[in-house]
């Protein structure tokens, strides 16, 4: 059983404090839910779990180990789904999706599969210039199910979805779960997921 | 191995529907040498003496054009942040990035040349050497070209910036490439120019990976 957590996790960006003293621990099958207001760091805090950043003091470990010495093997662990939606436009929608399937070496589920999972399997061949905001978003999230990775980091999953894609996304959410997963999740529609924890990240200095 | 064969289909892949972009610095090319003639006049003798140097310096400039583009679209659509997550080593993605980036300017750079070579009336006997230059220095345009669009990343009017960090560095290109047209010409061969410009472009190879890699890592962060 794989135990993620963070502890007392500083970060400056800038000349401003973003997070202080954030901790956090999460156990295979659990969600966290990151709630708080524009600017409270819940993005950052994401970026720091995926590795993209070093927290200032405090440690990110996975199993006890910091997830800062050994960061290839950090990057097996993660699916990270930021903000901006690495969709090109100049690539169909399985071309883009099988990309970044393949670059990982992915264990997870195969593209096709993944794009009826998020029902966008009828515009497989499409390219993606042509995709709405919400459709863009849908083809994003495949990655975390093609990537087969144990702990999802998604930041703002809902961005321009749709109710029902919402539920289904709430589903697989639930199903990575139930089968072990981990996720971190920053939102501020509740997902209602069925088991998860919740950090408010308050407005540091 | 097969994830970067993955990532060097992508960007063939995405090279070949953009393809606009590539045909844009081949018609700078063209167009900056063409100008010459209309500059100085059309005396052949002329034309011969400053040929190669203006030929390489219009490669220079098309090189450019071109550069700031390397990282910048996968930067402003977040792909930037997955490839620094993804399994291969960020020297290896700045590496596959930079085959790409020579494949589609700089081998069509070389491929145009000798069209130009008539057209300034550069003497055939130079002809294969001021090739030789042309494949020797264009892979140092795209390896020194990474590390300064890497480091550009984020700034407003990027390739201009750009343009100011990396041309200065290409000066000693410049200097081989065009020496060793004039070292055949005054019967002293070419090779000592030659293998000079082999050792700037093995320095590069080795060296500009890691600096391209770890200014992307600063850009991301």
């Amino acid at each position: 059983m794989a135990v993620f957590s963070g502890h007392n996790i500083d970060c400056v960006r800038g000349e401003r404090q973003v997070l202080s003293g954030a901790t956090f621990s999460l156990e295979s099958g659990a969600a966290l839910v990151l709630r708080g207001a524009n600017g409270s760091g819940k993005s950052t805090l994401l970026r720091l779990m995926a590795g993209l950043m070093r927290p200032v003091a405090g440690a990110i470990t996975w199993d006890g180990e910091d997830i800062a010495d050994d960061p290839h093997e950090h990057n097996r662990r993660i699916a990270y789904i930021g903000h901006a939606d690495a969709v090109k436009p100049a690539l169909s929608v399985t071309e883009n999706v099988s990309f970044w399937s393949e670059l990982s070496g992915a264990g997870g589920m195969r593209a096709t599969e993944a794009l009826t999972a998020l029902g966008i399997g009828h515009l497989a061949d499409l390219p993606a210039r042509y995709l709405s905001a919400g459709q863009r978003r849908r083809v994003t999230l495949t990655r975390m199910l093609t990537s087969g990775a144990p702990l999802w980091l998604l930041d703002e999953p809902t961005t321009a979805l749709d109710q029902d894609t919402s539920d289904a996304l709430r589903g697989l959410i639930d199903r990575h779960l139930a089968s072990g997963g981990m996720a971190v999740i920053s939102t501020h529609t509740d997902l209602g997921l069925a088991s998860s924890g919740l950090l408010t990240l308050g407005a540091a200095s | 191995m097969n994830a970067v064969s993955v990532l060097f289909r992508r960007e063939m892949r995405l090279a070949m529907r953009q393809s606009a972009d590539s045909v844009m610095v081949i018609a700078f090319f063209v167009i900056a040498v063409v100008l010459f003639p209309f500059g100085v006049g059309p005396e052949p003798n002329m034309l011969a003496r400053i040929g190669p140097g203006v030929i390489w310096v219009a490669a220079l400039l098309a090189a450019m054009l071109s550069m700031d583009r390397m990282f910048m679209g996968d930067y402003e659509d977040g792909s930037l942040e997955l490839l620094v997550l993804s399994p291969v080593a960020l020297e290896f993605v700045v590496l596959v990035k930079v085959l790409a980036h020579w494949l589609t300017t700089g081998l069509p750079l070389i491929v145009t040349a000798p069209l130009l070579f008539v057209m300034m009336n550069v003497p055939t006997e130079i002809w294969p050497v001021l090739l030789m230059t042309l494949l020797l220095g264009t892979p140092v345009l795209s390896l020194l070209g990474s590390v300064g669009a890497a480091l550009v990343l984020g700034a407003r009017r990027g390739g201009v910036l750009l343009s100011l960090l990396v041309l200065p560095l290409l000066i000693p290109v410049l200097i081989f490439a065009v020496g060793s047209g004039d070292a055949v010409l005054y019967g002293t061969g070419a090779k000592a120019n030659l293998m000079l410009l082999g050792g700037v472009l093995l320095g590069s190879l080795a060296l500009t990976p890691w600096a391209a890699a770890q200014a992307l890592r600063e850009a991301v962060a």
